[in-house]
C-alpha cells in the first residue's frame, strides 16, 4: 500500500478504452491504464439489469421457463386429459391425434402427466434454492468475516458433507423424515447450502482486504452490521449468479430423488417417478412414455442455465 | 485509414528524417454505435536520437497516442484521420506481416507493469533471447546476447536472472529486464509509457538514469508518456503537453516547465507544491471544473470551459498553434497572458486563530509488529506525535509507513511489549474492543477512495454514519452537521444522493474526508491520500486538508511517498526504513540538512521542477526483505557513505538527538555530516553493480 506509486485512476468513467488488453510483440499481457478503472466503473452502473434484456439468450431462457410456469400454475385447467384418469383400454398406445403424446401403461395421458408434472418440481426448485442461498450465504459470511478456527472447523465440515454423494444424504433424510413436498424442499435446501456458503466465503474473502471494511471497523460498527449491510451488498452479484446456477442443479436433484423413489411419490404426476415407472417399456418399444419427460426436464434444465449464464455475463461485465 | 503510399519517403531519404512523425492525427472509438474522438488534430515529431515526452493527466489521450503508433488500438477504435511516419514507414497502410516486421525491429514499447508484460511461465532468460531469435540469430548466441544485454541493464548477475521467473524478480528488476527486451531489437524508436510509476522513488531514479545512459549508447529515439511533470522534465529534451485529446503546448522541455504560455499548463505547474511553499503561508492554486467527457463535441478551445483567460472567441473559435518563441508553439488566443492568468483559489492562508502545537497526543514507544513469516515490518519505533501539528512519514515500500499507521488505528495488533497511547493512556491494540470517545478520536482518509467508500451506500449514508456512530447526532443535529461538512470539503447537496461509482476521484476523496471528519477526530491519519489523483486534483485535496486542519485544530499523521507534498504539509518529519525511524526533526531542518545518508538518497532520487538538483547519491538495489534484515546498522548494505572502520557492518548506530528536536541513527556524526553533502558528491557505492 505504502510507497508504490499507482497511476492516477482514470476519471472518465465511460472511457472508451477496451477492457480487453491488446498483447504485444514482447509476449505480454498489457493493459491499457485505464482498464481497471473501466470494470471499476462500469461496476455501479445502475443501468446494469437493462443490459440483460438485450440477451437473446435470456429472452430464450425467460420464455420457456415462463412457459412451464404456466403449466405448473394453470396446468390441471388446460390439460387435454385428467392426468391421473387410467383408462386401461387405451394403455401404452403411441402418439395419435387424441393422446399427442400417448399413454402409459395404465391409458393414462402422457401429455396431460407431462404439463401437470411441472407444478411440484418448480414448487420445490425455486423454495429449496432459496432455503439454500439464504442458510449458505449466512454461513459463508460468517466462514469469511470471522475467519479464523471458526472458518477451519465450519470448512472441514463443509468438505466433509461435499464429500458425501448427494443421493445418500437425502436418503438418509427420507427416510427419517417422510416424503413430501414439504421435507423434499428442506432436504434439497441443506443439501445445497455448503456449495453456496463456499462461494459466498470466497468472494467475501475478496472483500474483507477493502479498505471499507476497515473504515467500517473504525466507526465502531458491529461484525453484524459489517457483514450484512457493509459486505452482503457487495457479494450480492456472486449470490444472485449462484442461486440461478443452482436452480438448474435443484432440477436435477429433485427429478434424481423422484426417479429414485425418494421424491415425489405416485400417482402425482411428476417427471421423474414417470420416467422411473415407465423407462422399463422402452424395450417393449414404448419411447413416448420416457422420452416427452425426458425432454421437459432437459427444455426446464437448459432454460435456466441460459438464464443464469445471461445473468452472470451482466453482472460480471 | 489513409493509404497515402505515394506521400512516404524512400527508405534512403527516412534513414535522415525524423524517428517518428506524426501529422494531424484523430483517434476515434465506436462506443454503443456512436464515434467518439479521443484524440483530435494531435501533431508531433521526434528527432532521431531526441527524447519527447507527452504529459497530460488521465483522459488526456497519451496512451491511447501510444497504442496507436504501434496500431495496438482496442478493437473500437481506429485513427481516422491524419498520417503517422516511422522511420520513413506508415503503420496505417501496413498489412500484417509488414506490421509484424516494423513492431520486430523498428519500434518497442515498455508499459507501467512490469509484471505483466513479462509471461510468468518463461524464464526472464528465454523471452529475452526470443527476441534475438526472432531478429535470426541461433538459439545460442541469443542466449547469450540476452545475457549481454541483461548485463547493459545493469543486472548484477545477468546469469542467476535469466534462470529466473519474472514473479521471483522485484519490480524495478523486472522493469530493467522489460527494458532490456525492449532494447533487445536495437530498435530506432522506444516508447514508454509511465514506466517508473509502478516503482518507489529510489528505484525510479535508477531506472530513469538507466534510460538516459542507454538512450546515449543505442542512439535511440524514445517518445516517453508520463503523467509526472517532473520526470518528463527531467528526461525530455522537447514535451507535448496533452489536454482532453488535444496536443495545447509544445516546446523545449526546460522553456515549456519554466516559463509555460498555455493556461492550462500554467494551471497545471501551478498546481504542484514547490520549494519554499508552505501549508501555513500558502495556498496551492486549482484548475476549476472537470476535463470535458471522452468524445465531447466542443466547438472553440477545449480548454475554454476551465479557463479564467476565456474570451468569446475561444468558445467559437478554435485556436491555432501560436509561434510563441523559443522553438515553442501554444493553442492559445492569449498566449501572451497566459503566465499571469489569475489565480482560481487565493494564494493568502485564511486568518483562523490557531492553538498552535502542543504536547504530545499520541506517543509510541518500542512498537513491533512482526508479520507471519517472521517479516518485521516495526522494530522498535519510538515517536511521538504533537497536538495540532502534521508528522509526516517518508520510506519506500517496505519501510513500515503503513503498518505503523494500522496499529495507531487499531487496525493491526503490534508484538507484545508495543505501547501506543492517545493522550497518556494506552490504547487497547484492537479496534473492536476500544470505547466510542478512542475511535472518534483516531480516524484516517485512506489512499484509495474506491476501495475506502463501500459502493453499495449513497454520499449521505456514507457521511452520516460516524455523525450517528461516533458523533451521537440525529435528527436535525445531523442534518445541520451534515450540510456542514459538505459545505466544508466542497461537496454540493446533489452529491448526497449519489453513490461513489458516479463520482470522480477527486469527489471521491472528499467524501472520504467527510467520513474522517465527521465525528471531529483529533488525529487524522492520512495515508496517501492524493496518490490515487490527478495533479490538478490533488491541489484541491491538499488544499482542503490544510483549511480543515486550521478550522478544526486537527493533528495529522501524512504519510506519503511524494517528498513534495510532505514538505509543504508537514511540520516535523520521520523518516522510516526497514521498520526503524532513522531520523525525525522539524520538516525545513531534515529538508535543509545535514540529513541521515538515506534521507539524503530519498531526496536526491525525486525528480523536481524547481531546477535540476545535483544528483548527489544513488542507492543501489532495492530494500532488503524485512524477514531477514541487515545486521549491524540496517541500512549498510545500501549506504554510499559507510565507514570504511567496518562499524556500520557489526553495530546498530543509536537514535541520537544531534540538534534540538532533530535526531539521527547514524555512526557518522552530524558535523561530519554536514561537511559530507555540502562538498563532495559521495561515490555511488559500486559492488553490486
Amino acid at each position: 500500500m505504502s510507497g508504490s506509486v499507482p497511476q492516477p485512476a482514470e476519471p472518465g468513467a465511460a472511457s472508451p478504452v477496451d477492457p480487453v488488453a491488446p498483447i504485444d510483440r514482447t509476449g505480454g499481457y498489457l493493459g491499457p491504464t485505464g482498464a481497471a478503472a473501466v470494470m471499476a466503473a462500469s461496476r455501479a452502473t445502475p443501468a446494469r439489469w437493462r443490459l440483460l434484456l438485450r440477451k437473446a439468450t435470456f429472452w430464450a431462457g425467460a420464455s420457456i421457463v415462463l412457459f412451464w410456469v404456466v403449466c405448473a400454475v394453470f396446468g390441471y385447467l388446460f390439460a387435454p386429459f385428467n392426468p391421473l384418469a387410467q383408462n386401461l383400454l387405451a394403455a401404452n398406445a403411441a402418439p395419435s391425434g387424441v393422446h399427442w403424446f400417448g399413454t402409459d401403461p395404465l391409458g393414462r395421458d402422457v401429455l396431460s402427466r407431462v404439463i401437470t408434472g411441472a407444478r411440484d418440481i418448480l414448487i420445490i426448485t425455486p423454495l429449496a434454492t432459496l432455503l439454500a442461498t439464504v442458510l449458505g450465504t449466512a454461513l459463508g459470511l460468517a466462514m469469511g468475516y470471522i475467519g479464523g478456527w471458526f472458518d477451519t472447523v465450519v470448512s472441514r465440515i463443509v468438505e466433509a458433507i461435499l464429500a458425501l454423494p448427494f443421493v445418500i444424504i437425502a436418503f438418509l433424510f427420507v427416510v427419517a423424515l417422510g416424503s413430501t413436498v414439504v421435507t423434499i424442499t428442506i432436504i434439497i435446501g441443506l443439501v445445497f447450502t455448503p456449495l453456496i456458503a463456499r462461494t459466498v466465503r470466497t468472494a467475501v474473502l475478496v472483500e474483507r482486504h477493502q479498505d471499507y471494511v476497515s473504515a467500517s471497523r473504525l466507526l465502531g460498527e458491529s461484525p453484524a452490521r459489517v457483514m450484512f449491510g457493509e459486505i452482503l451488498p457487495n457479494v450480492m452479484p456472486a449470490i444472485v449468479v449462484e442461486f440461478t446456477v443452482r436452480l438448474g442443479y435443484a432440477v436435477f436433484a429433485v427429478v434424481t430423488l423422484s426417479f429414485l423413489g425418494f421424491g415425489i411419490q405416485p400417482p402425482t404426476p411428476d417427471w421423474g417417478t414417470d420416467i422411473a415407472a415407465n423407462y422399463s417399456g422402452l424395450l417393449a418399444g414404448y419411447w413416448w412414455q420416457t422420452l416427452f419427460p425426458a425432454l421437459a426436464i432437459a427444455t426446464l434444465v437448459t432454460a435456466v442455465a441460459l438464464l443464469a449464464d445471461s445473468i452472470e455475463q451482466v453482472l460480471s461485465a | 485509414m489513409t493509404t497515402d503510399q505515394a506521400s512516404s519517403p524512400s527508405s534512403a531519404l527516412a534513414a535522415s528524417g525524423p524517428a517518428l512523425i506524426v501529422s494531424n492525427m484523430d483517434v476515434t472509438y465506436r462506443v454503443r454505435g456512436q464515434d467518439r474522438l479521443a484524440l483530435r488534430d494531435v501533431s508531433f515529431s521526434v528527432e532521431r536520437g531526441e527524447s519527447y515526452g507527452l504529459v497530460g493527466e488521465s483522459g488526456s489521450g497519451k496512451s491511447t497516442a501510444a497504442l496507436a503508433l504501434v496500431r495496438f488500438l482496442p478493437s473500437n477504435g481506429r485513427v481516422s484521420a491524419g498520417t503517422i511516419s516511422i522511420n520513413g514507414l506508415d503503420p496505417l497502410s501496413m498489412g500484417k506481416r509488414a506490421l509484424r516486421q516494423l513492431r520486430a525491429r523498428t519500434i518497442s514499447m515498455v508499459y507501467q507493469e512490469p509484471g505483466r508484460a513479462l509471461n510468468p511461465s518463461l524464464r526472464v532468460g528465454r523471452q529475452i533471447a526470443e527476441v534475438f531469435e526472432v531478429a535470426g540469430e541461433s538459439s545460442e548466441s541469443a542466449m547469450s546476447s540476452a545475457e549481454d544485454m541483461l548485463r547493459k541493464v545493469q543486472i548484477s548477475d545477468p546469469g542467476r536472472v535469466m534462470q529466473r521467473y519474472p514473479h521471483e524478480l522485484s519490480g524495478g528488476m523486472a522493469q530493467r529486464a522489460v527494458i532490456a527486451m525492449a532494447l533487445a531489437a536495437s530498435p530506432s524508436l522506444l516508447i514508454l509509457d509511465e514506466p517508473t510509476t509502478a516503482l518507489d522513488a529510489t528505484v525510479e531514479a535508477e531506472v530513469l538514469d538507466l534510460v538516459a545512459a542507454l538512450r546515449r549508447e543505442f542512439d535511440t529515439s524514445v517518445l516517453f508518456i508520463s503523467h509526472n511533470l517532473a520526470v518528463i522534465a527531467k528526461m525530455c529534451d522537447r514535451v507535448g503537453v496533452l489536454y482532453a485529446g488535444e496536443l495545447v503546448e509544445e516546446g523545449p522541455a526546460r522553456q515549456v516547465f519554466d516559463d509555460p504560455r498555455h493556461p492550462y499548463t500554467v494551471g497545471l505547474l501551478r498546481c504542484i507544491p514547490r520549494r519554499g511553499q508552505r501549508k501555513d503561508r500558502d495556498r496551492l492554486d486549482t484548475i476549476p471544473g472537470f476535463l470535458p467527457a471522452p468524445g465531447h463535441s466542443l466547438s472553440g478551445c477545449v480548454f475554454a470551459p476551465r479557463c479564467a483567460l476565456v474570451q468569446d472567441r475561444c468558445r467559437s473559435e478554435s485556436p491555432p498553434f501560436f509561434d510563441v518563441g523559443d522553438l515553442r508553439t501554444a493553442r492559445c488566443f492569449y498566449h501572451e497572458q497566459a503566465p499571469e492568468l489569475p489565480r482560481a483559489t487565493p494564494s493568502s492562508v485564511p486568518a483562523l486563530a490557531t492553538d498552535g502545537i502542543g504536547g504530545p497526543l499520541v506517543e509510541v514507544e518500542g512498537l513491533s509488529k512482526t508479520f507471519a513469516g517472521g517479516v518485521q515490518a516495526l522494530a522498535g519505533v519510538d515517536l511521538a506525535v504533537h497536538r495540532g501539528e502534521t508528522l509526516g512519514l517518508v520510506g519506500e515500500s517496505g519501510s513500515g509507513k503503513t503498518t505503523l499507521a494500522r496499529v495507531l488505528l487499531g487496525l493491526t495488533a503490534p508484538d507484545q511489549g508495543s505501547v501506543v497511547t492517545l493522550e497518556g493512556k494506552p490504547l487497547n491494540a484492537d479496534a473492536r474492543r476500544r470505547p466510542r470517545e478512542i475511535l472518534r478520536a483516531l480516524q484516517i482518509v485512506f489512499q484509495n477512495p474506491d476501495s475506502a467508500l463501500n459502493r453499495r451506500h449513497t454520499v449521505r449514508s456514507l457521511i452520516s454514519r460516524p455523525l450517528t456512530r461516533l458523533a451521537g447526532l440525529s435528527g436535525t443535529a445531523l442534518q445541520d452537521r451534515l450540510a456542514e461538512l459538505i459545505a466544508s470539503v466542497r461537496l454540493e447537496d446533489r452529491h448526497l444522493a449519489l453513490r461513489p461509482g458516479q463520482l470522480s476521484g477527486g469527489l471521491k476523496q472528499r467524501v472520504a474526508i467527510a467520513r474522517a471528519f465527521g465525528a471531529r477526530p483529533d488525529v487524522v491519519v492520512c495515508d496517501e491520500p492524493t496518490s490515487a489523483l490527478d495533479v490538478s486534483v490533488q491541489a484541491a485535496i491538499l488544499n482542503l486538508l490544510a483549511d480543515l486542519q486550521q478550522q478544526e485544530h486537527a493533528t495529522y499523521l501524512f504519510i506519503s511517498h511524494d517528498l513534495g507534498l510532505v514538505r509543504y504539509l508537514s511540520d516535523r518529519i520521520v523518516v522510516l526504513y526497514l521498520g526503524r525511524v532513522m531520523e525525525v526533526g522539524p520538516a525545513e531542518t531534515v529538508f535543509t540538512g545535514p540529513h541521515h545518508p538515506y534521507t539524503e538518497a530519498l531526496f536526491s532520487a525525486v525528480p523536481s521542477l524547481d531546477g535540476q538538483r545535483p544528483d548527489r547519491i544513488r542507492l543501489q538495489g532495492e530494500i532488503p526483505s524485512a524477514a531477514d534484515p541487515p545486521g549491524g546498522c540496517v541500512f549498510h548494505t545500501r549506504c554510499p557513505r559507510r565507514l570504511s572502520t567496518g562499524i556500520c557492518e557489526s553495530t546498530e548506530p543509536p537514535l541520537l538527538e544531534e540538534e534540538p528536536g532533530h535526531l539521527i541513527r547514524c555512526h557518522i556524526p552530524i558535523t561530519e555530516l554536514r561537511q559530507l553533502q555540502l562538498n563532495e558528491p559521495a561515490p555511488s557505492q559500486g559492488g553490486s553493480a
